[in-house]
């Protein structure tokens, strides 16, 4: 390995990649546009910082980034395309993304909370979906995000992260600095790398600067130990068009004890698509920071504090899932209904952390409004929410942790899916189709559909046969 | 330091890693199997399921006998191996069996002699046969340390697996006597660090590292799981995999119990403890 490699003239080969233009030069390693014959997308190479004068974090990073790059799955991350031997000639090739980097998204000014709100979800969307994947990406930042135009956000840069099933080569590496000074964790700066809630309180930065245009804990050069105890401005305090809910939800993402902040990403998505659903606590209607002596209490808790360690990502994502009902408001008297109830209380009794969503489908709506207000399309749903109340009454379940929906739909299979899919439920309890006849609910066909459809485990509920039925 | 840099000759390694092309270069799949401990309905369980995934090489890494009912049984089938190219190397049950024991619990002593009494002089004379440590190119295959092998010390932390590993001359160390799975490996700056697998997950062991990998006990696992252990080294993609293998395990625990031998030994292979 020579030191001509770390910068490639255009027109050079490697392994039939032909180098374009550099669109990169940094610390670690240099990026550059490719293109290779039989290949039709764009793509870059990452090619590292080596040599016997470069320091060992930039192949390390780079290692442990072209173990994990290749398996990853899904919309959120770039496409794996080739790499190099490590020896030879170290290299990465993914697919270029095309879209708007966050950081030129950001220095643009402050937008309208309606598309912070919208990206933040797109953000939170892709960060679960790598912890679904055992995997933390420990280095979410504005520069390491890129909006596509249909809205996804896809995370780059996996030079920090760690994966659940490999050895984390950077775990004892402790050259290097924890991740990005003004977004890296308090537990990361105490040298936990296996807590997905990390890229939770990044998010939460990330959100905080989207919504304000300003750094919750600046930017520290070397000391970032700030967060640990340091109370930051309310996001409202700079930005007065920022509603309580979306106070509460940024404060929640960066509270410094990972216990306290959301558990999942996904439910960080989930409250911002239904903000209406959001538990306002005093951290919603906060206007000022907390006082100097408060500060001293932080400061001094903090220095009592441990980080706490968690083994693997997915077994944290699945103890907070999201478990989603659907009841058919349509038929109140169904026998299902109270069958489902019976279940669900069993299913949620064994969980301290959970989400339940309760989702009915109403068929149509009156396209025009009726002759009383019953009949309007207002009414409607409103009569079914509270049927849907009415249902989810007796099980008792804290405001917090419950949201009701009524969705409109002439294809509720397909429309209960794809809700699920769209708010990562994690499991979907439905009513089993009845043996006879023509059906007269939908769950009795919606059910089968559902579950041969489903991103998730479905938990199909039978009325349970009474003495005098059987064998009839 | 740099990196690609042998860390005993520093020569310029060329690893074979290499992610981006799934093609695979010549090479052995090499099942590792360690402490059996006379457990035939492991051993056999654990063969099966290797042959299964490709495995063209066997590595026996001691204590074969010991602790089980079925000791002849598994000498036999571990023999059949070795005449067959497989490495076997000789753990302390079987330096207690041919040599005299030492050191061992009571449990372990009177398994000992029943063990030592239910083999033929021609078992005897196989097991006393072992070598302590076998090493072959980048690999080391040695039951407790490679530092020391007939000391039989565990590698049971950071410093023991740091030894062995460079004492072993090798890129890869594959011991068992501990009988939890675990993966050790030196990081560039010379720091080491554990990582315990998860069975089925294949994991990179790039050869421009070096790792020290515990194969797990086939015959007596004490994580309370009674699954049997094993792993799975794949010389040409420089991957590992570790398994763990449901077995009958009832079966096996009543056979010591009818052969007489301790009911904690019965117990440890139904509960795993």
């Amino acid at each position: 390995m020579t030191p001509a490699l770390l910068s490639l003239q255009p027109g050079t080969e490697i392994d039939g990649f032909r180098i374009g233009e550099r669109i990169h030069f940094g610390g670690m390693g240099n990026i550059y546009r490719v293109t290779k014959a039989g290949f039709d997308v764009p793509m870059i190479m990452k090619v590292p910082r080596v040599g016997p004068n470069e320091p060992t974090e930039a192949i390390i990073s780079f290692e442990a980034e072209a173990t994990i790059v290749p398996v990853l799955r899904g919309e959120h991350v770039p496409r794996f395309i080739a790499a190099g031997d490590l020896a030879k000639m170290p290299y990465l090739v993914t697919e270029w993304v095309e879209g708007d980097n966050l950081e030129q998204w950001i220095a643009q000014g402050l937008r309208p909370v309606g598309d912070v709100v919208r990206t933040g979800a797109a953000i939170a969307d892709a960060i679960h979906s790598l912890h679904q994947q055992d995997v933390i990406h420990l280095d979410v930042k504005p520069s390491n995000v890129i909006m596509k135009r249909d809205g996804t956000a896809v995370l780059v840069d996996f030079g920090f992260a760690h994966h659940a099933r490999y050895p984390d080569l950077l775990a004892e590496e402790t050259s290097f600095a924890a991740g990005s000074a003004p977004y890296v964790s308090p537990e990361q700066i105490l040298g936990t790398r296996e807590d997905p809630r990390s890229d939770v309180f990044s998010l939460g930065v990330v959100l905080y600067e989207m919504a304000t245009g300003q750094l919750p804990f600046g930017e520290p050069d070397t000391d970032t130990r700030n967060r640990l105890w340091l109370d930051p401005v309310p996001p409202s305090a700079h930005n007065a068009a920022i509603p309580p809910w979306l106070q509460e939800i940024i404060l929640r993402c960066i509270e410094p004890r990972a216990e306290l902040r959301y558990q999942s990403a996904a439910l960080v998505a989930y409250d911002l698509r239904y903000p209406e659903q959001v538990k306002l606590t005093a951290r919603a209607t906060k206007a000022r920071r907390a006082t100097l002596l408060s500060h001293v209490r932080r400061f001094l808790a903090a220095r009592r504090e441990h980080a706490h360690r968690i083994r693997f990502p997915n077994v944290l994502v699945s103890r907070s899932p999201i478990i989603m009902v659907a009841i058919d408001t349509s038929h109140p008297d169904d026998d299902r209904h109270e069958a489902i109830q019976r279940v669900t209380e069993q299913i949620l009794s064994l969980r301290k952390e959970f989400r339940l969503t309760c989702v009915s489908v109403v068929e149509s709506t009156p396209l025009m409004d009726g002759a009383s207000s019953e009949e309007s399309a207002s009414g409607i749903h409103l009569e079914h929410l509270v049927r849907l109340r009415h249902w989810v009454d007796p099980l008792r379940i804290p405001r917090q942790r419950l949201s009701l929906h009524v969705l409109h739909s002439t294809k509720p299979a397909a429309t209960l899916v794809e809700f699920a899919r769209f708010n990562h439920v994690d499991l979907i309890v439905i009513g089993a189709p009845g043996p006879l006849g023509p059906s007269h609910t939908w769950s009795q066909s919606v059910a089968s559909t559902v579950t041969a459809n489903a991103h998730c485990s479905v938990h199909v509920v039978r009325v349970p046969e009474r003495a005098g039925h059987a064998g009839q | 330091m740099f990196i690609c840099r042998d860390q005993n000759t520093g020569a310029i390694r060329c690893p074979r890693y290499d992610p981006g092309n799934n093609v695979r270069r010549p090479g052995l799949i090499i099942a590792l199997l360690a402490d059996v401990h006379s457990n035939l309905e492991a051993l056999r369980a654990c063969l099966k399921h290797a042959a299964g995934r490709g495995a063209e090489r066997y590595a026996f890494l001691g204590d074969l006998v010991g602790y089980g009912a079925d000791p002849a049984a598994v000498v036999d089938i571990v023999a059949d191996h070795a005449s067959r190219g497989a490495i076997v190397v000789k753990g302390n049950h079987e330096a207690a069996v041919t040599q005299g024991a030492r050191s061992l619990n009571d449990a372990a002593h009177e398994a000992i002699e029943w063990t030592r009494n239910a083999l033929s002089p021609a078992q005897r004379e196989f097991l006393a046969s072992l070598p302590l440590i076998i090493r072959d190119g980048s690999m080391c295959f040695v039951h407790a340390s490679a530092a020391a092998p007939e000391k039989w010390e565990y590698i049971d932390n950071n410093t023991a697996a740091r030894v062995s590993i460079e004492e072993s001359g090798a890129n890869y160390v594959f011991s068992g006597h501990v009988h939890d799975q675990m993966l050790y490996f030196l990081t560039p700056v010379g720091k080491i660090a554990p990582f315990r697998p998860i069975s089925g997950g294949v994991i990179p062991v790039p050869s421009h590292r070096r790792w020290l990998a515990i194969a797990g006990s086939a015959g007596q696992p004490r994580d309370g799981k009674p699954a049997a252990a094993y792993a799975i080294f794949d010389d040409a993609t420089e991957q590992i995999t570790f398994y763990r293998v449901a077995y009958d395990h009832l079966a096996a625990a009543r056979k010591v119990r009818e052969a007489g031998l301790p009911e904690s030994l019965a117990l440890r292979i139904e509960q795993a403890v």
